[in-house]
């Protein structure tokens, strides 16, 4: 079990398996995005009686759930064969199970939206309430990926065991990072669906704690948000660095960062809540001193990811303050996608650090500047980096080679995404800041002068969604291309090397009893205390209603 | 661990920034009471109509200048759909939910509250500009959520 510089056979087709569903789920989820900016307009409804909120689940399901998952487990799968050699018959066998469930749960959670049995949001909160096989559905996915969760802690143990006292390949540590902090906080929303939602909703017990459930949620909600960025950025530290022929800036820090998520992304949650009642606000404000630390690991990821490139363009004889960036591969499209992708992560991170401010976040909760702020940092950031990577990964696991013309293709793509984004987040985040809501069907509530001043944003949002639609299509025929109909050859999976400079990795930095200790210490600090009150103060619980 | 030179300066002028940010906002919640609504006082959301002061929704008079107003959401409307507040008036308002989450934002202010079942949630404010002002719900609440509004009207 070396290193290997090629994905094997087997693990492939089980990472590929993982990305197929992620790019059909692109397909269907981008489509209901699309109709949803068509009728804000105000311009177009939708026929037959279709419902925006059925259509509205159906994207954040597919593009927020189904999207990231699939495509995060596939990518770690791959990597982590690539960088810690390949998998036992055992790992992949239970890769597999977990494949299976996520796509069993995946498409019964389909069908219970699109029969309009729960058009309840991705966020299903209480007391609004799905059928039964919505909340079932849901959590065979999550089960699913912690099968296949594990199944990388037990490829990394069985590597660990064979090279003692050696320090990890930097990408498989940081997919057991991922895994521990996605099985971490997915005990949360585990809790609320297991313990919860689904009795209630089967009709075992007449009612719920609504503050309880929602708060299980966003234990559940922030740190998946971090769940999506960090492949991102294992992409950016580890694999960018090759593509652009340089090192990797440092390798202790980039997994001190990687630790700093794994401490900082999961007692935040109330930065979702701070608007709400029951919840002291001493402890929103706790929880508001960790959000903002949770940057600093961004922080300095910003600082390697520029260092790297400076190094580089330097190392090729740029001179002057900027001429390194002259020296980039700004016609490879590998690279050129998740760099634009790292640009719109500077004002995505500063809207993060206004949503998490008390008094900035009683302008903006719950509008569409909130929309508009996630379509930056995930329907940006991490989906443009997510494509950058699929165009050396799918050709790498299916054998073939990204022709020039893709390449092209490519580069057209993430300018297309660019501005149809910049069009709609853009105009999202002002018609948020004039009060209009987020998640909202097109309405003039009465005609108020107010809302009619939404409506030129509102046709800016359908443009950047058609024109965003269009970069769907473009992608899909670069990744149909690349999965079945591209030349046969041999695609390079790109791993970074750590520059001759950089110092020698601490072995304590895989101490993973002192690290999962401080986040579990972290995460008791923050909610123990506004937890038991929640339960101890409780109001009478709700009963179910199916408002659609 | 060695960290570069200009790596320690970028990372004292960010991490110095988020803790003057957080003064600023810590400052603002406690010495100024600029909290965000919170409110603690729980109802039993089935009878919301029978408890005081819901069972009589709208505006009442508390002192010189000040003043409640207590509003019931429910799906797809807010009681009472109009009010009329007095230009200066320090109103508390208090809402809350017979059914699911709603949302509780006057557009064009600071008013922005999660109702739900179960709580009570508050927030002070002092109209100081006549004119009209929309309420809407802006959680999803069902079918019907878009067309959940009210309106405020600030007179002379």
């Amino acid at each position: 079990m070396n290193e290997t510089l090629k994905v094997d056979r087997r693990d492939a087709k089980l990472a590929l398996a993982h990305i197929y569903v992620a790019f059909i789920a692109l397909a269907l989820g981008g489509l209901a995005g699309l109709l949803q900016t068509l009728v804000r307009s105000g311009k177009f409804t939708l026929p037959a009686n279709i419902s925006y909120y059925t259509i509205l689940t159906t994207h954040g399901v597919l593009l927020g759930l189904v999207l990231t998952t699939f495509f995060i487990i596939g990518f770690q799968f791959a990597a982590v064969s690539r960088t810690a050699g390949t998998f036992s018959d055992r790992v992949r066998f239970w890769g597999w199970i977990g494949f299976w469930l996520m796509t069993i749960g995946t498409a019964m959670t389909a069908f219970f939206i699109l029969i309009g049995e729960a058009s309840v949001l991705y966020t299903f909160y209480a007391p609004l309430q799905a059928h039964p096989g919505f909340y079932l559905g849901l959590t065979l996915v999550v089960v699913g990926s912690w099968i296949s969760g594990f199944a990388i802690f037990a490829h990394y143990a069985r590597w660990k065991k064979e090279h003692p006292s050696q320090v990890s390949p930097l990408l498989t540590f940081m997919a057991v990072v991922n895994m521990v902090l996605w099985l971490v906080c997915s005990l949360g929303v585990a809790a609320t669906v297991l313990i919860q939602l689904l009795p209630w909703s089967l009709g075992l017990v007449d009612r719920i704690n609504v503050l309880v459930s929602r708060t299980l949620f966003w234990y559940f909600g922030h740190p998946l948000v971090y769940f999506w960025l960090l492949p991102a950025y294992m992409i950016w530290y580890a694999i960018i660095p090759k593509i652009i022929g340089g090192k990797i800036f440092s390798d202790s820090l980039a997994r001190l960062s990687f630790i700093l998520f794994l401490f900082f992304s999961i007692p935040v949650g109330f930065h979702h809540q701070l608007m709400e009642p029951g919840v002291e606000p001493f402890w929103k404000y706790v929880q508001v001193v960790l959000t903002f630390m949770v940057a600093i690991p961004s922080l300095m990821t910003a600082f390697a990811m520029f260092a790297t490139f400076e190094m580089y363009g330097r190392s090729k004889g740029a001179t002057g303050l900027f001429g390194w960036l002259r020296k980039l591969p700004w016609g490879d499209a590998r690279f050129f996608a998740p760099f634009v992708g790292m640009l719109f992560f500077i004002p995505a991170g500063a809207g993060g650090l206004v949503n998490a401010s008390h008094q900035l976040n009683q302008v903006v909760h719950n509008t569409i500047w909130v929309t508009g702020h996630f379509h930056l940092t995930l329907a940006t950031t991490v989906v443009l980096t997510f494509f950058g990577a699929a165009y050396w990964l799918i050709p790498h696991l299916s054998g073939r080679v990204m022709t020039k013309a893709m390449n092209r293709l490519a580069i057209i793509q993430t300018i297309v995404w660019a501005i149809g984004m910049a069009f709609m987040s853009g105009s999202m985040h002002f018609a948020g800041l004039l009060g209009a809501p987020r998640r909202s069907a097109f309405s003039t509530y009465g005609n108020s002068p107010q809302a009619l001043e939404w409506i030129p944003y509102q046709i800016a949002q359908a443009v950047g969604g058609t024109i965003l639609f269009i970069g769907i299509i473009l992608v899909l025929v670069i990744v149909t291309n690349l999965a079945f109909f591209a030349p046969k050859g041999e695609t390079e999976f790109p791993v970074g090397e750590v520059a001759e400079t950089a110092e020698r990795t601490p072995l304590a930095m895989e101490n993973w009893k002192l690290l999962i200790s401080i986040t579990v210490a972290l995460i008791l600090i923050a909610y123990t205390i506004p937890f038991i009150d929640m339960i101890q103060n409780a109001p009478p619980g709700s009963k179910g209603y199916k408002l659609w | 661990m060695h960290i570069h030179k200009y790596e320690k300066i970028w990372l004292i002028f960010g991490i110095g920034s988020l803790f003057i940010f957080l003064t600023i906002v810590g400052v603002s919640a406690f010495a100024k009471g600029n909290q965000p609504p919170s409110g603690l006082t729980t109802i039993d959301p089935e009878k919301v109509d029978q408890t005081p002061p819901f069972n009589k929704p709208g505006l009442v008079k508390t002192g010189d200048n000040e003043y409640q107003l207590n509003m019931v959401a429910s799906a797809f409307s807010y009681t009472p759909a109009q009010v009329e507040i007095p230009k200066g008036a320090k109103v508390t308002i208090n809402v809350t939910t017979k059914d699911v989450i709603h949302g509780f934002e006057v557009v064009g202010t600071n008013i922005n509250m999660m109702v739900e079942p179960g709580y009570v949630n508050s927030f002070t404010k002092t109209f100081d500009k006549t004119g009209e002002y929309t309420i809407l719900c802006n959680e999803y609440c069902g079918a019907g959520h878009h067309m959940m509004t009210a309106r405020i009207k600030v007179v002379d």
